[in-house]
């Protein structure tokens, strides 16, 4: 029809602070689905980019961290309750952004929505499973806790761009961590639409920062970052994963080595969990303090 | 100190605890597949005693061929050893802790004389520990089933540890125990200053039965350390020392699938507020820096003192300082050891001296060193700043520097304020106000109204720079499964 409604085109944007910058350095990248038709022009983030998200990682650190676990299950709950509504946009992007048929794209998108609903039960129960009291051999209370280990660099998988994304996401702030997520370089959409919801899901700003670009390019800066506490390395490949673990020992970042996952909708268990928690033991003497019976 | 004249120091009769208990051979060979050898290349170097340069004994000195053979043996025996049943495993290890507690008293005197360390701390923490390691996780190689890893979690293979010389046979218990207990094998390169204890260790396991290869010992220097760590059929490293050669080590192993746990350095934070019980923190402040000369990873090196009881604090300790004891390790009586090497006293020297040179001010009781051997007598420095060298760089000795704070949050980023992560200690009678600075420390171990307490049940393990993974408790055994 000669009237055919012209469609509005979005212009992706960056996640960082709570806000959606367009890359500092004012670059873009052609994205394309499966069979090369562009789809947008997403931002091509620069090493800048990198240093200002892990600045909004930092700063929302604490409270986040210092949030109860109660608050950030809710938290959680809301990003699936957000997602839910949007479902329709995700099949979309999904579909295109790994040339998925509808159905295939809509089941990825489920499993995502579902993922976030796990972990946000996880969030008041990983300090039982964790952490507890020690029967130390002498009149000490003591006891161990977990505790995020910081701002966490999630370099996400490559493939799925969307139910791989939120699988090493959700566990990383489920922790209490921050993220600077660096997005599949050639299917980076559905992640900087995740910001979207994010920002509209009680996430307080800088807790999730999404970046778009060169994965080498953008993970680089992080890994070496000596304020960036741990990098999860789902998404590089074999050349660039040793790479960055070795920037990483620049200040003992903990490292998630790249893990073969053959279906990222397969039970995910606590496995990525655990690796960005601290164990923190305090003790405390049980005794008197008293000039008898000192056991300080 | 022995020698000095302050009132408060009684003079105490010699009570030297008797070396006759233990025979010390005039030389020793690597510990490879259940039998001692001598190194490939034939290297030897000799240990010796800090407090006297007494030689003790000449022992092999491992190079990469050594590495090569204690590999394969500890690869061979692995087959059968984590194929047996975790009761069986348990048996040996229990056995393996009861014969420490048999030797105790034979060990604690070897690793004084080795070390430099009292007696005293060697007889009433290193020892105990050692056995109470063994017992602990005997128990869990039948139970492994329930740690929370899953129904069957499955042993890593060879482990290659690397542990230090402030803690020898401790941290030699840290490794072996768990790694063990879970069914993997062991290589371990002692400290190249502390080897013998590691070197009795293996006639312990002789004793024990324990099969060939599953343990094998290599006295060496930092080349043999690296070999073992960058062997590509070592399946875990296990690392305790400095936090620069952890960085080393994680830059070796990135891109294998090794398996890496780093215990490394500290600058660990005592916090005593206005209201804490004085007498008790004084004691808690001496424990956490002047045990084991402050070689101690998890130390309390850095004082933060309320400072409406800044002076009242400093008067009391210092007081006490006067009445350490420093000099011969074997004497009971005995507080404050010798340092461990020429090597550490250069570095203590040279960071005490770059505090005085940025203006701290240098403190010591009156104190009169033995001329032999490698001394250096507790130190304070005041009026320091958080820039300072002293505040920043781990000194490894017995040296406290002692900061002031006014209200609890300037305390918490105070302490926070450091690369390092490993220990801080707080001192109140507040109980909240416990809770809500332990909760903002950024530290692994945290001491409530005590300090430099350790358990076998009790997770041990730093943030930050101080390293990753813990050991100890139900936590200890993941560095060694593969989950």
């Amino acid at each position: 029809m000669s009237d055919a409604r012209l469609s509005v085109f979005k212009t992706y944007k960056l996640y960082v602070g709570g806000k959606f910058p367009r890359s500092e350095s004012g670059r873009v990248y052609e994205v394309t689905d499966s069979k090369g038709n562009w789809l947008a022009n997403a931002p091509q983030s620069s090493r800048k980019d990198a240093r200002d998200a892990v600045v909004a990682a930092r700063k929302a650190f604490g409270g986040w961290s210092g949030a109860t676990a109660y608050n950030r299950g809710q938290v959680l709950y809301r990003v699936a309750e957000m997602l839910e509504g949007r479902r329709e946009q995700f099949t979309r992007e999904v579909a295109e952004a790994e040339g998925l048929s509808k159905s295939k794209a809509a089941a990825q998108v489920d499993a995502a929505i579902d993922r976030w609903v796990w972990y946000a039960g996880w969030t008041d129960k990983i300090a039982q499973l964790v952490g507890g009291g020690n029967p130390v051999a002498g009149p000490y209370f003591n006891l161990s806790s977990p505790e995020p280990t910081g701002v966490v660099t999630v370099v996400a998988p490559q493939d799925s761009s969307f139910l791989g994304l939120v699988s090493v996401l959700a566990p990383v702030i489920a922790t209490g961590n921050t993220a600077v997520v660096v997005a599949s370089e050639r299917a980076p959409l559905p992640a900087l639409s995740l910001g979207e919801v994010l920002a509209t899901s009680d996430v307080p700003g800088g807790v999730v920062n999404v970046l778009s670009g060169r994965t080498a390019e953008i993970a680089a800066p992080l890994a070496a970052h000596q304020d960036v506490n741990a990098i999860d390395l789902a998404g590089a490949d074999e050349a660039l994963a040793k790479e960055l673990e070795i920037a990483a020992a620049g200040n003992l970042k903990r490292v998630l080595r790249p893990q073969p996952v053959d279906d990222w909708s397969a039970d995910p268990g606590t496995d990525r969990l655990t690796p960005f928690l601290e164990t923190k033991t305090v003790w405390h003497p049980t005794g008197s303090l008293g000039a008898g019976g000192s056991s300080y | 100190m022995t020698t000095q004249s302050q009132a408060s120091a009684f003079a105490y009769a010699p009570a030297p605890e008797s070396r006759a208990v233990v025979d010390i051979a005039p030389s020793y060979g690597l510990f490879i597949d259940g039998e001692f050898a001598e190194a490939a290349e034939g290297k030897v170097f000799k240990t010796v005693s800090p407090s006297s340069e007494e030689v003790l004994s000449e022992v092999a000195r491992a190079g990469e061929a050594d590495v090569e053979r204690a590999v394969r043996a500890a690869r061979k025996a692995f087959e059968k050893w984590s194929a047996l049943p975790g009761s069986e495993r348990a048996k040996y290890l229990f056995r393996i802790a009861r014969i420490i507690q048999e030797r105790s008293r034979e060990l604690a005197v070897l690793e004084t004389l080795d070390n430099g360390k009292p007696i005293r701390e060697t007889r009433d923490a290193d020892l105990p520990l050692v056995a109470a390691h063994f017992f602990y996780y005997a128990g869990w190689a039948d139970k492994l089933g329930h740690a929370g890893y899953g129904a069957d979690p499955r042993p890593l293979g060879v482990a290659g540890q690397v542990i230090p010389w402030n803690f020898p046979l401790l941290m030699l218990a840290w490794k072996i125990a768990p790694a063990l207990a879970t069914g993997n094998t062991v290589v371990l390169k002692p400290a190249e200053t502390t080897p013998l204890s590691a070197l009795f260790f293996a006639d312990i396991c002789r004793q024990a039965g324990l099969p060939r290869g599953v343990v094998n010992i290599l006295p060496g220097y930092g080349d043999a350390g690296a070999a073992l760590v960058a062997h590509p059929d070592v399946n875990k490293v296990a690392f305790t020392g400095s936090t620069a050669v952890g960085k080393e080590i994680a830059r070796t192993v990135a891109g294998t699938r090794k398996k890496l746990t780093l215990e490394l350095g500290g600058k660990g934070a005592n916090i005593v507020f206005d209201d804490a019980p004085l007498d008790q923190a004084v004691e808690g402040i001496v424990n956490g820096i002047f045990f084991n000369q402050g070689q101690v990873c998890c130390a309390g090196s850095r004082l933060l003192v309320q400072e409406s009881v800044e002076d009242e604090l400093l008067d009391a300790l210092k007081r006490r300082l006067g009445t350490l004891r420093l000099g011969d390790p074997l004497d009971k009586n005995t507080d404050i050891g010798a340092i461990n090497s020429a090597e550490q006293l250069a570095r203590i020297t040279s960071l005490v001296e770059a505090g005085e040179a940025e203006g701290a001010e240098r403190w010591s009781p009156a104190c009169e060193l033995p001329s032999a051997g490698y001394w250096f007598a507790p130190t304070l420095f005041t009026n320091v700043t958080q820039a300072h060298t002293v505040a920043r760089d781990e000194i490894f000795g017995p040296v406290l520097s002692v900061l002031t704070f006014r209200t609890p949050d300037e305390a918490v980023a105070k302490a926070n304020n450091t690369p390092y992560g490993l220990s801080a200690g707080i001192w109140t009678e507040k109980g909240s106000r416990i809770l809500a600075v332990a909760n903002k420390l950024r530290a692994g171990v945290v001491w409530s109204n005590t300090f430099n307490k350790f358990d076998p049940t009790s997770p041990f393990g730093g943030y930050k720079e101080s390293g990753f993974g813990r050991e100890g408790g139900r936590h200890g055994l993941e560095a060694y499964l593969d989950v």
